[in-house]
């Protein structure tokens, strides 16, 4: 699952920086119907968790509300030079991860 | 005593305190006042399947005062609790955004749980012209 993140390379401390994620995924609704008439299991990312250097500073809880290839976006504050490590879980208990660093001045 | 219950009941819908089985399960029957919370979408959404939505608390986001949870909710979506968002002091900013699916038009309501307790909320009506999920099912 690739995910694209949108994050200041370089924060001032104490600074309010915004965050955005946008992950490649399907959230299947578990409404769509196949050619066959089968149902498309639902499968969404049910969990989402946002690490700045190891302390979580966000969390989702998702369901099939979320549109497709999800994007996520909300704030930290910038408090120490390190890395905000990204983490999702879906139905399928498929994990996900994408890290990206932050420089703080 | 009758017109004292009555008042009662209608001071009662004034300050929102009536129950919602929409946000019941949230709030577990707390009282949920107006204000605090803005929710921002757009009237009209061509296409349920993606529409943006930004919800933003007015808060200092302290230790002692801050927002622990925003919680989306839909009207007439098949899972009306759309997703919740937990923060705390280290967001620094009470706002955050995301693209939601809407089976229809409906109301939306973004509840807000504080770290006193008590909730606020905002809503919005969305048109929607081609709605997700519900209408694949029937085609």
């Amino acid at each position: 699952m690739a995910a694209r993140i949108q994050l200041p390379g370089e924060a001032r401390r104490g600074e309010v920086i915004r965050v955005g994620i946008l992950i490649q995924h399907p959230m299947e609704t578990g409404y769509r119907l196949e050619v066959d008439g089968r149902k498309v299991p639902k499968n969404v990312i049910r969990s989402f968790a946002c690490r700045y250097n190891g302390v979580e500073v966000f969390r989702a809880e998702m369901s099939p509300g979320i549109a497709a290839n999800p994007f996520l976006q909300f704030h930290t504050v910038a408090l120490d030079s390190g890395e905000l490590e990204f983490s999702w879980v879906d139905d399928a208990g498929a994990r996900g991860s994408a890290r990206e660093a932050i420089k703080v001045g | 005593m009758r017109r004292r219950s009555f008042l009662i009941v209608l001071s009662g819908l004034a300050f929102g305190a009536r129950a919602d089985p929409l946000l019941d399960p949230i709030t577990q029957g707390a009282p949920v006042k107006q204000g605090r919370v803005k929710l921002e979408m757009p009237l009209l959404a061509d296409n349920g399947n993606s529409v943006s939505m930004r919800v933003s608390v007015e808060s200092p986001m302290s230790e002692a005062d801050h927002v622990r949870a925003i919680h989306l909710i839909s009207e007439r979506n098949p899972e009306a609790r759309m997703a919740s968002f937990h923060l705390g002091p280290r967001a620094g900013a009470a706002e955050i955004a995301s693209r939601v699916r809407l089976a229809g038009s409906q109301r939306v309501v973004a509840l807000a749980e504080m770290s006193d307790g008590s909730f606020w909320m905002d809503s919005a009506k969305v048109v929607v012209t081609l709605s997700a999920c519900v209408d694949e099912l029937g085609s």
